[in-house]
């Protein structure tokens, strides 16, 4: 089947889309950014297709297998896919501490190392095992990365490989790791997923049904900003508010207004009946309240960045916070502490803050029309909608606010549709 | 064959090598002053007096000019971060802060010779209250006699008789008499005259060199290849016959240019196709001026109007300096400087631009130290958008601080407008 | 009233963002109308003699949230017309027939232009100061303007002042600028009588009472500051300069002296007294008007200072007036009036020894901390070591 390709290369992940030609998405990847941006995009993409051909696997043995076993399956392939990445990194890491650890520390550097990545084999083999796992980061870089450094201190110093010694080593050869070109695709990892559970013959045939479905590429469009190049030719590049406003679209037709807080920056888009920009307005000289903003408020307050919301919706009064300068952050946040505030009060004000400021710039772009879709990862945290909802209907009335949980995948979704477009002219 | 081509060459860098020479020749004279005793008059490119300045055999030095050719130079993050190590504010405008740092450094202008010091200077208070502060700090370190000229804001959309004279006032009762004693010279009528009518001569030259964007393709950009276009004639070759000879020679080359339905050079080549055709609103960035120019040429957008062209005065919409009515005509010109006019006014402007060049849209570049320009261009764009039903762009920069210019930022938000315009262009 | 009810009515007029006093004192004039002015310098003098409210317009301080008010204005631009287009845009001077825009900054003044967009219905004048140094072209440029002013806002409210209403007004706004002297100069020689954060209030509360009612409000008070005792604290003499357009919030002015400082003089709100002597009633009070503004007015960072040692002195003549021991230059973020003349205040003050410290606030300032320290260690350090 013929299918279109969206690439994003945001500033923390890098997403991809997959569309089949009547434009329903097939798969969706998402990894996370790296310096070789060809390879990042190819990651995503990678993954794209992957659950495109799960879905497609899905979609044939519905009936049959049963959701739990292709999850078992799928878990499986992202075993299958660690592994792959933990064996070259061993291998990465041994190499070079061969090179940089002094001679007489080298074979206890070795013992270690070897330990480390048996028991990280270990864990990913006892998560596999696990019908109930821990939650962790769907990235190798952060889920490997978190395993080495616990067991790296758990395993304690020996014979003056130190802690510091060993995280140089990763450090150093992660980043070979991510940016080197390994085979995680579908074709490479089913078969090992599927002896992992059993061999079942249910799935066996949706597996050769998903692998000899050609899945023809007719056209890639890529989008991205902050990149002296992105990896793709001119025609095939867009701006991503571009590919923003047309994919919020997508998600909702009838959207008019979208607002997108994102990490750094904060971009508020008009859009017509057609998904066509009509204008917008960018907030990216400074990062003040957007994503990176409340995660230093989630580090001060040691808390995890995904319970600032709820915590915020426990406030009963009224703080007012007059400035989300990011450098300073931490300063307020003390001072407002010291002076007795509580921290769901002073969460509740900060809250309120951003979105003042996402306010402001929407007001810079033409206001708040209805529908007004909300996106980016602040749009998951509970209190951001609820000022946000406070604020639009005190301004504007009421307005249907749409959220997505996929909105992380906007621009990707434009760009695909990009794509089509331009297979189709 | 080879003759013709020769001297289509020879034709083309013309206005080029007229305008290096004139800028060569008098910063040369500028660094020879202190001996030949040539005063110096300091002032300012809005409200200049050029043929006044000149009719006292005085020599004009623009410190605005200073400024942003530092800029162009990468000169002037030094001299900003001096200014600002000697207890100025980051706030402030970037301009003075350049200057200031030049000074601190020795004051070598930007063509590498030392500037001398003025007699005078004379503060035109023309649209820009900065102004008034930039020539009082210089007043402190140079101890030199000070002018002010006070032009009353067109808050009503023209200048007012009774500011009018108030303007002629000054200059006869302040202004002139300033210029006579530095230049032991008795004001001489005839003289000024004279160079008015030559002013009146280039100024034609060069509304028709402006007015060259009308066509399709436009052999000129208005705002990148514009500002070398105005620059003799803001500064101190207006009432020449060297700028009466740039500006024919200039209008000669574009006008050839048309004929051959070629378009300006840019710093990557010829742009002949063009894509979008733009409106400017705004200073240019200077630290990073090729580079912003490209952002453009790269797109096959060119500019085909901008304000910014007008702060030296607004030729376009029909003044000339009038050699009848010598002291009358400075007011005129003063009152009508862009920076001069008020908010409405602007945006009537940039409206009739857009519709008489036929752009498809307009830019908007925000700087981040100039209050004159910038504080209330938010309302300009949706004032604009409105009125002329096409939409703008936002972008935000600086004059001559090159910690101000993201390159990724400005260029997303150029090419996400310019794809914007195709999008529309396409759809309808 | 006491002087504590004084205090009090200040302050409900300071927060009475609605203006809701100010439209019932407007409805009381003669013409039952109303007509604001931004800041520095406005002649309300006139408006008063064309029988109309004069409102100064001083934003929104940190009393409003502001919404639409950034629709307008980048990051890079102060704090003030943000909030008063907020309140603009809110409807809160709808019941104004008119506003005067001086030639404070560029800001300002682009606000006027943009007001004549906002407001189409209200008249609107961006009022040219006179900035040169010859006071005979100047008085005769300014007698023109005001002369225009008077022709204007007797068309606005049917009411064309003559030259005996004219005279009526001076006289009052004469009155009113003495009272606050002698206010000021009570405060500079024995400030423990009169916080600065009382008298802060009574001059924004001069900003939109009625003439007539201010006047009598000052002459109480300062009749009452001069009963009973209070404890002289040990306190330094500070003058605080640069906040004379976008005001600090009154937090930040309560936080200087708490942290140990007497504000013994400051350009708060400096319009209100830039006439520095009775303007005279003989003659031509218009021409009076316009020779006064030039033979004896306050040094401003908005106007032109055509002495060359003006800037220079300037600061060490403001200390020794009110035998202060350090200044406080206090400028609000982005201000280029405040902050492009600093460097030649602070130059001059400092070739005279006199102890300084600059900060930057803005109208919304939340937090006070850092103003706290700066103040609270340049208090003590006057006191321990003279200011070295």
């Amino acid at each position: 089947m013929k299918c279109y390709v969206g690439i994003d290369l945001g500033s923390t992940t890098t997403k991809a889309v997959v569309l089949d030609e009547d434009q329903r998405i097939l798969g969706r990847g998402i990894t996370n950014s790296r310096s070789n941006y060809d390879l990042a995009a190819a990651v995503a993409r990678e993954e794209a297709f992957i659950t495109a051909r799960f879905g497609l696997m899905r979609k044939a043995v519905e009936a049959s297998a049963g959701g739990k076993l292709l999850d078992r399956l799928l878990k499986g392939f992202r075993v299958s896919q660690n592994i792959a990445q933990l064996i070259r990194l061993r291998e990465l890491i041994e190499e070079q501490a061969n090179i940089s650890i002094a001679d007489g520390l080298r074979s206890a550097a070795a013992k270690k190392i070897g330990q480390i990545f048996d028991r990280i084999r270990e864990e990913e083999e006892a998560w596999f095992a696990d019908e109930n796992p821990a939650a962790r980061s769907d990235f190798f870089r952060d889920s490997a990365g978190s395993a080495y450094m616990r067991l790296a201190e758990e395993i304690g110093e020996q014979g003056g490989v130190s802690f510091d010694m060993l995280i140089a080593l990763y450090d150093k050869c992660i980043i070979r790791v991510e940016n080197e070109p390994l085979e995680l695709g579908f074709e490479q990892h089913i078969g090992a997923a599927l002896e992992r559970i059993g061999g079942a013959a249910e799935v066996q045939h949706g597996i050769d049904s998903a692998l000899s479905t050609k899945l023809e590429e007719r056209c890639t469009v890529g989008t991205g900003y902050g990149r002296a190049r992105l990896p793709f030719p001119k025609e095939q590049i867009r701006s991503e508010i571009l590919c923003h406003g047309l994919g919020a679209h997508a998600m909702f037709p009838d959207t008019k207004t979208v607002l997108d807080i994102g990490g750094q920056d904060t971009k508020a888009i008009q859009v017509d009946d057609r998904g066509i920009v009509t204008s917008f307005q960018m907030n990216d000289r400074c990062a003040a309240g957007c994503g990176r903003y409340l995660g230093y408020i989630a580090d001060e307050m040691n808390i995890g960045l995904h319970e600032l919301g709820p915590l915020a919706q426990k406030a009963t009064r009224q703080v007012k916070i007059n400035s989300t300068c990011t450098v300073f952050a931490g300063a307020e946040l003390r001072e407002r502490l010291s002076l007795g505030e509580k921290r769901e009060d002073i969460l509740a004000g900060l809250h309120r803050a951003i979105i003042l400021r996402a306010m402001s710039l929407l007001a810079r772009s033409g206001g708040v029309q209805d529908q007004f879709t909300f996106t980016g990862g602040v749009a998951r945290n509970p209190a951001a909608v609820r000022a946000l909802e406070q604020l639009v209907e005190e301004n504007y009335g009421a307005k249907t606010i749409n959220i997505s949980e996929d909105s992380i995948y906007t621009g990707a979704l434009g760009a695909a549709i990009f794509a089509h477009r331009e297979d189709q002219s | 064959m080879a003759n013709a081509d020769k001297s289509d060459t020879a034709q083309k860098d013309q206005s080029m090598v007229i305008q290096k020479r004139m800028i060569a020749d008098h910063f040369k004279r500028l660094e020879k002053a202190p001996e030949t005793k040539e005063p110096v008059v300091y002032t300012f490119v809005p409200g200049n007096l050029t043929e006044l300045i000149r009719s006292f055999d005085c020599l004009p030095l623009l410190p605005e000019i200073n400024a942003l050719q530092s800029g162009m130079r990468g000169k002037s993050r030094d001299y900003i971060a001096e200014a600002e190590r000697i207890g100025h504010s980051e706030d402030v405008c970037t301009y003075v802060k350049c200057d200031v740092g030049m000074l601190k450094a020795g004051n070598i202008g930007p063509t590498g010779t030392k500037l001398p010091e003025p007699d005078l200077l004379l503060l035109s208070y023309t649209g820009c209250y900065t102004f008034m502060k930039w020539f009082e700090l210089l007043r402190e370190e140079y101890k030199c006699p000070t002018v002010f000229l006070q032009i009353p804001y067109q808050g009503d959309g023209t200048l007012a008789p009774e500011h009018r004279q108030y303007i002629i006032d000054q200059i006869k009762e302040s202004v002139i008499p300033a210029l006579e004693k530095i230049s032991g010279k008795k004001y001489d009528e005839e003289k000024l005259r004279h160079y008015l009518a030559l002013s009146a001569q280039a100024e034609d030259d060069l509304v028709a060199v402006l007015n060259s964007a009308k066509n399709k393709p436009s052999p000129i950009d208005s705002y990148f290849g514009g500002v070398y276009y105005v620059g003799p004639i803001f500064s101190a070759f207006r009432g020449t016959q060297d700028g009466v000879d740039y500006y024919r020679a200039l209008r000669k080359e574009v006008e050839d240019r048309v004929e051959r339905g070629e378009g300006p050079v840019t710093p990557d080549g010829p742009l002949d196709d063009q894509k979008y055709r733009l409106v400017v609103e705004g200073p240019p960035n200077w630290t990073n001026f090729r580079e912003f120019w490209r952002m453009f040429a790269d797109e096959s957008a060119v500019a085909v109007a901008s304000t910014y062209t007008k702060v030296g005065g607004t030729y376009d919409y029909g003044f000339r300096h009038d050699p009848n009515d010598p002291l009358g005509t400075l007011a005129d010109y003063c009152g009508g400087c862009y920076t001069n006019i008020n908010l409405p006014g602007r945006i009537d402007m940039l409206v009739d631009y857009i519709r008489e060049f036929e752009a498809d849209g307009f830019i908007i570049n925000s700087v981040k130290s100039c209050n004159s320009f910038s504080a209330g261009q938010l309302m300009i764009l949706r004032e604009v958008e409105k009125r002329s039903g096409v939409p703008g762009a936002f972008i935000e920069s600086d004059l001559v601080d090159p910690r101000y210019f993201s390159a990724a930022n400005i260029k997303n938000r150029l090419e996400s407008y310019l794809q914007m315009l195709e999008a529309r262009r396409q759809g309808a | 009233m006491t002087r504590s009810q004084i205090v009090d009515w200040a302050l409900s007029l300071y927060e009475d963002l609605d203006f809701y006093q100010a439209r019932q004192w407007a409805s009381e004039t003669p013409s039952g109308k109303a007509v604001g002015h931004l800041p520095v310098y406005a002649p309300r003098e006139v408006i008063h003699a064309s029988k109309m409210l004069p409102v100064g317009i001083y934003g929104g301080g940190d009393q409003v949230e502001i919404i639409r008010g950034d629709a307008f204005y980048q990051s890079y631009i102060c704090h003030i017309p943000r909030s008063v287009v907020e309140l603009c845009q809110a409807g809160n001077f709808d019941f104004l027939s008119g506003v005067l825009f001086p030639s404070t900054c560029d800001v300002i003044r682009n606000l006027s232009g943009m007001w004549q967009l906002l407001k189409p219905e209200q008249y609107v004048r961006y009022v040219d100061l006179p900035q040169i140094g010859d006071p005979q072209l100047g008085s005769k440029f300014w007698g023109q303007e005001i002369r225009t002013l008077v022709r204007d806002l007797g068309e606005i409210s049917g009411s064309p002042a003559n030259e005996d209403q004219l005279r009526e007004s001076v006289a009052l706004f004469n009155e009113s600028r003495q009272l606050i002297r002698a206010l000021y100069e009570k405060r500079s020689k024995e400030p423990w009588r009169i916080p600065t954060e009382e008298l802060y209030l009574l001059m924004r509360a001069g900003e939109i009472a009625p003439v007539e009612i201010f006047n009598e409000k000052l002459r109480t008070y300062l009749a009452a500051a001069d009963e009973g005792d209070y404890p002289v604290k040990d306190r330094s003499r500070v003058v605080v300069a640069g906040a004379f357009c976008e005001q600090p919030p009154l937090g930040l002015i309560k936080t200087i002296e708490r942290a140990g400082c007497y504000i013994v003089d400051d350009d708060f709100l400096v319009g209100n007294r830039l006439l520095l002597s009775d303007v005279s009633l003989d003659g031509s009070v218009v021409d009076n008007l316009a020779r006064s503004f030039f033979s004896d007015s306050e040094k401003t960072s908005v106007l032109y200072e055509s002495d060359p040692e003006g800037k220079k002195k300037l600061m060490k003549a403001r200390v020794d007036a009110v035998n202060a021991d350090g200044i406080i230059f206090a400028a609000p973020s982005f201000c280029d009036p405040a902050l492009l003349d600093r460097p030649m205040l602070r130059k001059g003050a400092e070739e005279n020894n006199i102890p300084c410290i600059a900060f930057k606030y803005a109208e919304n300032t939340g937090q006070f901390q850092q103003f706290r320290e700066q103040a609270g260690t340049f208090s003590d350090s006057i006191k321990l070591w003279g200011g070295q």
